[in-house]
Formats: structure tokens, sequence, C-alpha cells
């Protein structure tokens, strides 16, 4: 990352990426009832085609590009920054966002004559509230910025959790609350002991002026709490499971395909770009030991679970941990670099299989009328192209080969062995056996048959199925493109 | 001792009485005054970054109290929130607590 980074042409192309769902967020609020949905099925391609634009763009240059608002440079002003990390979770983001949009267009539609309801006027606002706060957390270059984008995907993401307005799904959305405000505080207060310190608070600045010391230790540690406690790291993650399985199946698979990642990518920015001083041994192996508790505990917890959208919230426990093991592995060597696009890697390859699997649940959930992981035998021969679908999926988050969850976990097995630390590769084995035990303990019943036919009691559309397909195989065909994405994802970086 | 000092260091036992307070009281709404009381600690250690910036024919650094306005508006907002949510919750069971529910699904 180059200091005193200039304003690119074609920067306006990532204010556009925030405008864009921000002018719809606003326009649906304001028309309202019926038209909320419609203003978001017209963002959504626009923003699509932004977040293509802006990939093409940084992929032609080779370099990042960089926006200064109001023509101000930092330290004085507040830069917008698009390199190659931003461009893999700014389209991710615009993928599972617009599936998710389609995928809830049966569910949220105000129909000609019916009258408007509470429930779908959420739904259409916050999914575009949350998309603006994540291009806003994706494309930030000052940890301050950041804290405000990440306050608004919280309140983006809070009442997308109790939609429906059950006291059960309260209670998860005011603990996810309360977690969140503790997280943001405790980041605020790193950030204030930064400036306090160095004067700044731009990361290309930063990341010159930093060196190790108390304030920047107490900083550093200050905002790292906070931004677990947001992404649900162990053993912070008490408020995902409830959270994630109670929301509707869209609005579950934004939440846990997304907007967890948005503080884990602020980690990597704080860690990785900001305070590269900072990067002893022992403060990444903790972060990783963080990661493979996770893991374990997370996939345990899947394993015993009783209802298949809880079994798929804690799997996200699990499969966040898989991206806090790159942070002792990323280093300056090749084998390094490849860590850090398998640890990246991950986190869109999840963000695709988690979607699709969290929607493929809530079809399932819908033609039974339950989620009961024990009630779900003979559903193979009602939904086989969402079975099939929530099965492609479980192999990305296996490791099987050749989906993305493969070559992101191959690459940090890689790193890990070679680079002698091979306590880490045990632990994603280990990882890929039990994500293999709970796919299987839904899988397994599900292609069973029963003695009598089930009839399910309501039809599912073949074009929600369709969709939930697409975005299994997506995953998969992730991990067939490695080389192109190895070259972006190492845009913009210092080493 | 200087003024920082003295503002320093009730900054840091606001913060940590606000932390404590988070972390151990079992309602929300207590919780939610602690995450209030733990902001005050933080907005005060802004203010007190200002003063120290003080030079170039200015009182106090500008950034960071411009920091802590946008930082007030946020904490309200959330404050606002969650009371929202709170008063939602007691419609809905007539009562305002985090108790984990009794599906028996989490462990």
């Amino acid at each position: 990352m180059t200091p005193f980074d200039a304003a690119t042409p074609d920067g306006y192309l990532l204010v556009l990426a925030l405008v864009v769902p921000m002018a719809g967020l606003l326009a649906a609020f304001a028309l309202g009832g019926r038209h909320a949905e419609r203003v978001a099925l017209l963002a959504l391609p626009i923003g699509f085609a932004v977040a293509v634009a802006i990939a093409a763009v940084v992929w032609r240059r080779g370099d990042a590009l960089v926006y200064t608002l109001g023509g101000w440079a930092p330290p004085l002003g507040v830069a917008l920054r698009a390199d190659g990390i931003s461009v893999a979770l700014l389209l991710t983001t615009a993928i599972v966002i617009g599936t998710a949009a389609l995928f809830a267009h049966a569910e949220f539609r105000t129909a000609p004559g019916q009258p408007e309801a509470r429930a779908p006027l959420v739904f259409w606002t916050f999914l575009l509230a949350v998309w603006a706060a994540l291009n806003a957390v994706f494309l930030g270059a000052d940890l301050f910025n950041l804290f405000v984008a990440l306050e608004l995907l919280t309140f983006g993401a809070v009442p997308l959790v109790c939609l429906d307005g059950s006291a059960a799904t309260l209670q998860a959305a005011l603990r996810y609350l309360l977690f969140a405000l503790l997280g943001s505080v405790l980041y605020l207060l790193g950030a204030g002991l930064l400036y306090g310190a160095y004067g700044t608070l731009d990361i290309a600045l930063l990341a010159e002026r930093v060196h190790a010391g108390p304030a920047a230790w107490a900083a550093a540690a200050l905002m790292t709490a906070g931004l677990l406690a947001k992404t649900a790291l162990f053993p912070l993650h008490l408020w995902l499971p409830q959270a994630h399985a109670g929301a509707p199946a869209a609005a579950s698979a934004v939440l846990s395909a997304l907007v967890v990642k948005a503080p884990f990518f602020i980690v990597v920015r704080l860690w990785f770009d900001a305070l590269p001083a900072l990067r002893t041994p022992a403060a990444m192996q903790t972060l990783a030991a963080l990661g493979a508790a996770a893991i374990l505990f997370g996939s345990v917890l899947a394993l015993r679970q009783a209802r298949l959208k809880l079994l798929v919230a804690y799997s996200t426990v699990a499969q966040i941990g898989y991206l806090f093991l790159m942070f002792p592995l990323v280093g300056p060597t090749p084998l390094g670099s490849a860590a850090w696009t398998g640890g990246i890697l991950q986190a869109v390859s999840h963000a695709l299989a988690k979607a699709a699997m969290f929607l493929s649940a809530g079809l399932i959930a819908k033609a039974l009328g339950h989620d009961r992981v024990a009630g779900l035998a003979g559903i193979g021969r009602v939904l086989p192209m969402t079975l099939f679908a929530f099965g492609l999926s479980g192999f990305s988050l296996m490791g099987l080969p050749p989906s993305g969850g493969f070559f992101a976990k191959w690459r940090l097995l890689r790193a890990a062995i070679e680079g002698g630390q091979w306590w880490w590769a045990l632990v994603i084995v280990a990882g890929g056996l039990f994500t293999g035990g709970y796919v299987f303990r839904v899988l397994a019943p599900a292609l069973g048959g029963t003695d009598e036919p089930l009839t399910p009691c309501a039809s599912v559309s073949r074009s929600r199925e369709a969709l939930v397909l697409a975005l299994a195989l997506l995953s998969i065909a992730i991990g067939l493109l490695p080389l192109a994405s190895f070259g972006l994802l190492q845009i913009g970086r210092a080493s | 001792m200087n003024p920082a000092t003295i503002f320093g260091l009730c900054a840091a036992v606001l913060v940590g009485l606000g932390l404590f307070g988070v972390i151990v009281q079992p309602q929300p709404l207590r919780k939610l005054l602690a995450f209030n009381v733990l902001g005050g600690g933080v907005f005060l250690l802004f203010g007190i970054v200002a003063r120290r910036g003080e030079a170039a024919g200015f009182g106090a650094d500008p950034v960071p109290q411009a920091m802590v306005i946008t930082g007030l508006v946020v904490a309200f907002a959330a404050t606002a929130l969650a009371v929202a949510l709170l008063r939602r919750l007691f419609d809905e069971t007539s009562r305002a607590t985090l108790r984990p529910d009794d599906d028996g699904a989490d462990s």
C-alpha cells in the first residue's frame, strides 16, 4: 500500500458503489409500501454493474482504485480505496444480495390490490441498507470511516433478524445488538487511542507511523476484541446461532454469508494494512488459536443440533474459524501469499456456499412445514434440486475438490505444513471431517425413502430451486478459476 | 497532575465501570445503561485527545471533536433502537430479559 494515495481516474465508480444502494434505500423508504420492492429490484442490477465495472478497472490497472472525497487528500480528507480483496468481496456481495432478493421476491411481494404490510417494506429497505454498509466497509480506507460503516451494517442487520416479530427473534435481535454495540464501542476506544498517539486514522498513513508500543498494542487489542464480537468468533459467538436461524431464509443467507465477513475484513485491514508493525508471531498465533477453537467447537455443536437452520448457523461459527487461520500463515514468501489467497477465497466461497445452504434449508422448511433434522426422510424425492444444492454447498464447506472451499483450504493446509506450523493442518483436516459429519447427518435421511410417500405441505416453485442451485454451483465453480483470482487478490498489496 | 491526566483517569474509570456493567448485569436495560456509561468514557477520551492537539491557533484539534459528534449520534441511534426492541419484547412477553429460550435446540 503506497502512502498518500492520489485519486485515480474512474474513482467516481467507488462513489457510485455507495450511492446506488443508499439512494435506493432512501427512495424505497420515501415511496414506501409496494414501491420498495420495485426500487430494490431496480437498484440491484445497477449496483451489480458498478461492482463489475470496479473489478474490470482494478484488474486492467493492476493497481488499487482510489477516490478522495471532496478532493481532500488524507490526513485531512477521507479516501475510498478498492484493491484486489475489496473487489473480490464487492462482487461476492452483489451476487449474494442479488440472489437473495430474487429468492425473497416470492415471499415479500406486494401483489396489486393486496394491502401493504410491514415485513416487505422492512426487508427491501434494510436489504439495501446492508448492501450499502457492506460496500462502505470494503471500500473504506480510514479507520473511523470503517467504524461508521460497521454501525450502519449493525443497524441494517438487526431488523432483518426480527422480521417476523416473534418473541424469540426479538430476543435474538436484542442479544445481537448488545454484542454489536459492545464491539463497536471497544473499536471506537481503540481508534481514539490510535488517533491520540499517531494523529491520523488513514490506514496507509498509520502503517508508516505506527511502531510497537503500549498505545498501539492497547488499541490493537481493543479494536480486535470489538471486531471479533461482531464477526462472532469463538468465544464471542453466542449471539449468532439464534439470530441467524430465526430470520427468514433470504435474510439468514445475507446475514450468515456477508454480514459476519465485514468485521473479519476490517480485522484483516487492521493487522495487515494499518498495523503491520504489530504482526508478531504471538499475536497471530492467538488469533489462529481462537479460529481453531471455533472450528472444533462450532462443528461439534452443529453435529448436535436438532433443527436444520440451527445446524447451518453453527456451521457458520465453525467456518468463520477457518478465516482466522490465515493470520499466522500469511507472509512475504510465495507460500505466504498462497495463504493470503486461501483466506480470502475461503471468505468468498463460504459466502456463496452458506447462502445456498440457508436458502435450500428455507425451501426444505417451507415444503415440510418444519425443519427438524429427524423429520427429513423422503425430502430428496420432493425437492431433488434443492437437496442437490444443499449437498454441493456442503461439499464446498467440507473442502472436497474441485470446489472453492477445497482450493481455499488446500492453500491454507499447504502453507501450514510447508511453513512448519503443522498443528494448524491438523485443525483444518479435523474441521473437514466434522463438516462431512454434519452434512451427512442431513443428506443421509433426506435421500432415504419412507414407507408412505411424503406429501409436502406447501409447493415450492422451480425457479426458486434453480436460483439456489445456481448459487451452489457458483460456490463449486469459484474453485475452477484459482489462477485468475490469485493475481487479482494481490493487487494493491505492498508485499 | 495536569487536567489532561485527571480527565484521562476519569475516562478510564468510566470505561471500566461501563465494561463491568455490560458484562455482569443480566438485564438488557442495565446493559444498555452501562453501554452508555462506557460510551461516555470513550467520548471523554476523544475530548482529551482533541485538547492535547491544540496548535496552529486552534484551541483544540477539531478532528476528534468531529468524531465525537458522529460517535454521539451513533450511540444515540443505537440506544433508541435497543430501547425500541426492548419495549417490543416487553409487549410480546411482558418481561424484558434475555433468558435463553426453552426450545431445547441450543445447548
